[in-house]
Formats: structure tokens, sequence, C-alpha cells
């Protein structure tokens, strides 16, 4: 299919995070998913994936490819398509002394799950006073382009962050890709890694040794003075090109990957904006009551006499995504509407 | 009727289901004191299903269960007073008083959890079917359910996936004929529960649920067969609830079920043909019986005031356990 094929706009030059303390491997994000999960079912007995056609030979836009073959179909396990009774197996397991990871291609099977992860998953620590945990990954991609539509790109990030006792990570580089993924799995509780298709061929430098990143950390990713963007998954990108133009403009943007949706990096967050006393949320998801407006608000309650201008959102109109590419191009706000906010806050 | 049981091992059931039944009828006596502000789903009726069942089960097998879940918990061998407390909402509760009662919980004893949405726990079941497996230990692993769960996907699901991996769980589906109010004849077509079975190529037996001996053969074969590799069995067990969906009280004057019914079955009283049986057939005595009687109330009455002395949770504990 030519839509697998597409890939993030690279004319604009690939944005590595690495600093110099990393080492000179490169992995690309997917590579780096591949690696986590290899080392996670290497070093732990408890560690199985599970997800209907992770095994087939695309293996889940290469995260997965060859696992079956190197662990076996015990420890990586197609599915049937039944993805609410699924999820349940998965919970069962992960609360009888397994660590399950099960993997959608598509966030926009996760609204199948809905009770389990919701009622089940997300809730059995707090039921059962601390004494039964769920130790379970849910891994789920966001696609984009190629009319995908409405059905095969949504961002549900928003959706999980509501519900307590769950955690949501979205890694936008390989080195934070490999460590949120192994620190999910070595938690006590449900996460879900919310991952973007546009971001498997990004690359950086990645240890090759196994490593955690904890839930509830965001990163600076760049430094500025006048204007916080804050920013999840993809957008962390486009944040970074529009950091680059404004730089040329005179105008020092701070990059904040928000990188952890729940638990929220608030303190991160407001730090920034207290430093730079403005605020640009871009996220992949919707405005209405989306991770956006969750960040606008924390700004609101801890660091409002910092700011110098109203907040703004860039996130997606109230509008499923259309097939059509001229609507598309007209759906995904990016680093131009990024500019132009800053532009008009500065 | 069987008859190659020991004469403990039928005292043993008959204990098992006196206490479930005196346990729940506590419940009806105290609920008026608005001390238990949670809401309770009575199995009054149902007992013979719980013990019979759960009497093939050693501590480390797994039961999962529903909202009407204080027999299934009781016959697997969970202590009474942790249950009176979780009831009571207090802290020595079985899950700190976060539960209540459509929430119980007790790992130690086999009991990881139980759940309030409707087929809910069948998949959890089916998950920790996977894990004996895959932890290769032979643990077998029970779903109780109603009959109002088999309308739900998560069935359907679970059956499919247990057989496609001959997992070793036993689906056991009260059949109380009805989903709050609603009868099973405005919910299904006509045929036993058991027969879905057959779609996912799960042996499946309806059984009478109020006589325990056959509730007992039936689960003691799927049990086997689930410990010795066979794969899954669904059970179906037709049975009646006494009392309402919800509550203490019964249901029957405000219309919600038949009252011609609810006599035919309140004379096929699981627990009284079991006491007539083991007078008549088995050799126990009326003062045996009459010790267990008088045992079962002393550990429910201690339970109670466990519960009620326990203290609450503490308020700056909230956000514990999340």
């Amino acid at each position: 299919m030519p839509w697998t094929k597409i890939q993030a706009d690279d004319s604009r030059g690939r944005v590595r995070f690495g600093g110099g303390e990393r080492p000179e491997r490169e992995l690309s994000y997917r590579e780096a998913i591949r690696e986590a999960l290899s080392q996670a079912i290497e070093t732990d007995d408890r560690v199985f994936l599970i997800g209907e056609g992770i095994d087939d030979p695309g293996g889940v836009f290469g995260t997965t490819a060859g696992l079956r073959e190197r662990f076996g179909a015990g420890r990586v396990m197609d599915s049937p398509i039944a993805e609410n009774g699924m999820t349940g197996v998965a919970i069962g397991a992960a609360m009888t002394g397994m660590r399950p990871v099960f993997i959608h291609m598509r966030v926009d099977f996760l609204p199948m799950c809905m009770d389990q992860i919701i009622n089940h998953a997300a809730k059995w620590s707090y039921m059962t006073g601390g004494r039964v945990k769920v130790p379970l990954t849910i891994r789920a991609v966001i696609g984009r382009g190629w009319g995908s539509a409405a059905q095969h790109s949504q961002s549900l990030q928003a959706l999980f962050a509501h519900i307590p006792g769950l955690k949501v990570v979205m890694p936008a580089s390989p080195y934070d890709a490999k460590g949120l993924l192994l620190g999910s799995i070595a938690g006590d509780g449900p996460t879900v890694v919310i991952e973007h298709r546009w971001l498997y061929d990004q690359k950086e430098g990645v240890p090759e040794g196994p490593y955690v990143i904890h839930a509830g950390k965001g990163a600076i990713r760049r430094e500025g003075t006048d204007v916080t963007i804050a920013a999840t998954s993809y957008m962390v990108y486009e944040a970074l090109r529009a950091a680059s133009e404004l730089e040329g403009e005179g105008i020092s943007a701070e990059v904040v990957d928000i990188r952890s949706v729940q638990p929220l990096d608030e303190g991160l967050i407001v730090g920034s904006v207290k430093k730079t006393g403005r605020l640009i949320v871009a996220d992949t998801g919707w405005k209405v009551c989306g991770v956006s407006a969750e960040v606008a608000a924390v700004a609101s309650e801890y660091a409002h006499d910092a700011l110098k201008a109203p907040v703004k959102r860039i996130c997606l109109p109230a509008a499923p995504t259309p097939a059509s590419v001229s609507l598309e191009k007209a759906y995904y706000p990016g680093i131009e509407a990024i500019v132009r906010a800053a532009k008009g806050m500065v | 009727m069987r008859n190659d049981l020991s004469k403990d091992a039928l005292k043993r059931l008959y204990a098992v289901m006196l206490t479930i039944r005196r346990f729940e009828e506590r419940v009806v006596s105290l609920y008026p004191e608005q001390e238990m502000k949670c809401p309770v789903h009575l199995c009054i009726g149902q007992e013979a299903i719980a013990a019979g069942v759960c009497a093939h089960l050693g501590t480390e097998d797994y039961i999962f269960s529903t909202h009407r879940s204080h027999g299934h918990c009781i016959a697997k061998g969970m202590d009474l007073k942790p249950i009176a407390a979780e009831l009571y909402g207090r802290s020595d509760g079985c899950s700190r008083g976060r539960g209540g009662s459509m929430h119980l919980a007790d790992p130690e004893h086999g009991i990881p959890g139980t759940s309030a949405i409707v087929g809910g726990c069948i998949p959890l079941a089916v998950g920790a079917g996977l894990s004996s497996v895959m932890q290769g230990h032979a643990r077998v692993s029970v779903a109780f359910f109603g009959d109002g769960a088999a309308d739900e996907g998560t069935f359907h699901e679970s059956l499919n996936f247990a057989s496609l991996k001959k997992l070793p769980v036993v689906f056991v589906c009260e059949d109380n004929y009805y989903a709050t109010n609603s009868p099973r004849s405005a919910r299904q077509p006509d045929i036993p529960i058991a027969e879905k079975g057959r779609g996912y190529a799960i042996p499946g037996i309806t059984v009478d649920g109020n006589d325990v001996l056959l509730v007992h053969q039936a689960a003691e074969e799927a049990v086997m067969r689930a410990r010795s590799g066979g794969g899954p069995t669904l059970l179906e067990f037709t049975t009646y609830r006494w009392k309402a969906h919800v509550g203490p009280n019964s249901d029957i004057d405000e219309g919600c079920r038949p009252a011609g019914a609810h006599e035919r079955w309140l004379k096929k009283c699981p627990l009284e043909m079991f006491q007539r049986y083991l007078l008549e057939h088995a050799a126990v005595s009326a003062e045996e019986l009459e010790r267990i009687s008088v045992r079962v109330d002393r550990e429910i009455d201690e339970a109670v005031v466990f519960g009620k002395n326990s203290p609450y949770p503490d308020a700056s504990e909230l956000t514990e356990y999340v």
C-alpha cells in the first residue's frame, strides 16, 4: 500500500535531539521500540506481546518485525480481533503475574476497549485497596495523511488522560520511545503509550542497554526566553521548526516536549512559562477538552501572574479527519500556525 | 444423586452453603440500620453453585466474579471479617473500604477481584488462565457470571479465545433468568446458554443449579478438564434469585417478576433440599447440622462486630492506591 510509505515531510530536515552525552549509535524510532520490546522479553519472563497482526511481516510499522521468529508465538502472540475482550484477557494476565504489552496499529481501535481500560484496568488497584495491580502496557499508533480519514487517524490521548489510574505517554523521540516503553512495562499500573506514525523514521542516539523513563517527566527540547511552546508527539517537531524560524525573526522560543500527558509535568511547564511569560500549546489532538486545555489551565492556575499574553492553542479543529488531500492540508496545523501565534504574542 | 462423597465433604459443602445463606440473611437484617452504606446484590437461593464449584478449587486457583459475589468469595475460602468490614466501608475491609460490596477481592485466596460491569470479569478470568499456562502451573481459573453476561460481547470473545488456546478456564453461568428485571426471553433466543459453547468448540452442559450434588459433579469434570490441559468448559446452572436485583427486599410485590414462579422456586430451596438429603441419605444427624449452624452463626457474629469496630479510612488517604 502506498500510504504506508508516506513519511513525514523531510524537506525541512530532521530534528535530532541527541545531546553531547548521548552515544553515537543511532536508532530510528521504530528500531528503538523494537529494541525495547526485545530487551523486555529477554530480561523478564513475565513480559509478552499480544495484538492483532503483530507477527505479520510488516510487524506494526516494523516495531515488532522479527520478534515472533526470535521469541516464539508464546511471547509474541497474534490475537483475535476482539479488542475489548482481549484487553480483558491482557488485564487478567497482568493481575496474575504477567506483564503484557497489548499492541494496536491505530489509536482508533481503542474505543472498542474502553470498558476494559476505563472500568477495569484503570480502577482495579483502587477498587482492591492497592492489593491487585495491573501492570499493562497498551501501545497504539496515531495515523496521518494519505486519506487516512476519520477512523484511522485520531489522537485520543485526552480521553485516556482524563481517567484516574491510567498513565498516558507520547514519546516524540527514539530515545524517549525506548525509555518510556520500558518504563511503562516495568511499572505497576496500566499505561497507554501513544506513538505517531510519522515519527517512525526519526533517528537519534539511543543507548544500547535497557533504561527506563518514568511517566510524569517532560523535557525541554530547546531553551528560549520569549515564548514557551509546549507540544505533544509529532507537534514537538513542528514546534522546533517554528522555533528555528522565529529565531530568525528575533523571537527566542523555548520548546517543551510534554512527553507524559498523565501525569503531566506541571512543574516543568509552569517553570518555563514563568521564565518566558507566554505560552503556546501545540497538540496533535482536538482543542475542546483536550490536552491543550489542561496545559493552558495549569498555566492559568500556577503561572497567572507571569503571563504577558493570552495562551494560544494550536490543535485540530472540531471536526473528524477528512480524507481529501485539500481538506487534510487545512485540517492539520503546523509550523506556520505556531509562528503566526508567536508573532502575535511577542 | 451421587453417593461417593465422604461425610466430611458433604458437611463441608453444607457449611459453605449455610454460611452464605446466613451471611446474606444477616445483611438483610442489618441493612436497615443504614450502616452498610453500599448497594448489596444478594445471592440467597443461588448458594449451591458457589459451594459446588469452589469445592474443587484450591487456594491458588482463581475465581472472578460479579456484583453478586458474596457467595463466591465465601465459598472460595475468604474470611468473613474482611468481607463484613468492606460492606461497612472500613479500613480493615478486604479492599480497604475502596471497593464496597461490589468489589470484594482477596488475592491471597485466589480472588483477584470482582467487577460490577456485566460480563466485565469473564475475559479477566481467561487472562488468568493464560497466565497460568504461561507460568507453567496448573491453576484453574473460574469465571462466575449471570445469564445477563451471556448477552455481552465479552462473553463470546472470552469463549473464543479460551477455546483457541485451550486455556484452563471454567465458565460458570448462574442462569437465574433475569438481568435486573429483564427476562432472558426478552434478550436471547430460546436456547440453553450452555449450547452457545458449541459454536466455540467448548463442551457445555445445563445443570440444576439448586442441587448442590449435581453442581458438584458437573464442576468436578470441568475443573479436571481444565487442570489436565483439556481446555475450557461452559457450565450453565439454572437457579433463581430470591431477593431483588439489588437491596435486601423482595421485588415480587413490585411486579418485577411473576409471583407464581417465585413461589415455585422457593419450594426448590437448595439448602433445604440438601439438608433433607444429608439427614435421610447420608447419615448426618440433626445434631451435627446444628453444630455447624451454631459455628456459622458465631463466625458471622464475630465478623459483624469486627466490621463495625474497624475504623473508617482516613480522608487523608483519599487518593492512595490509584
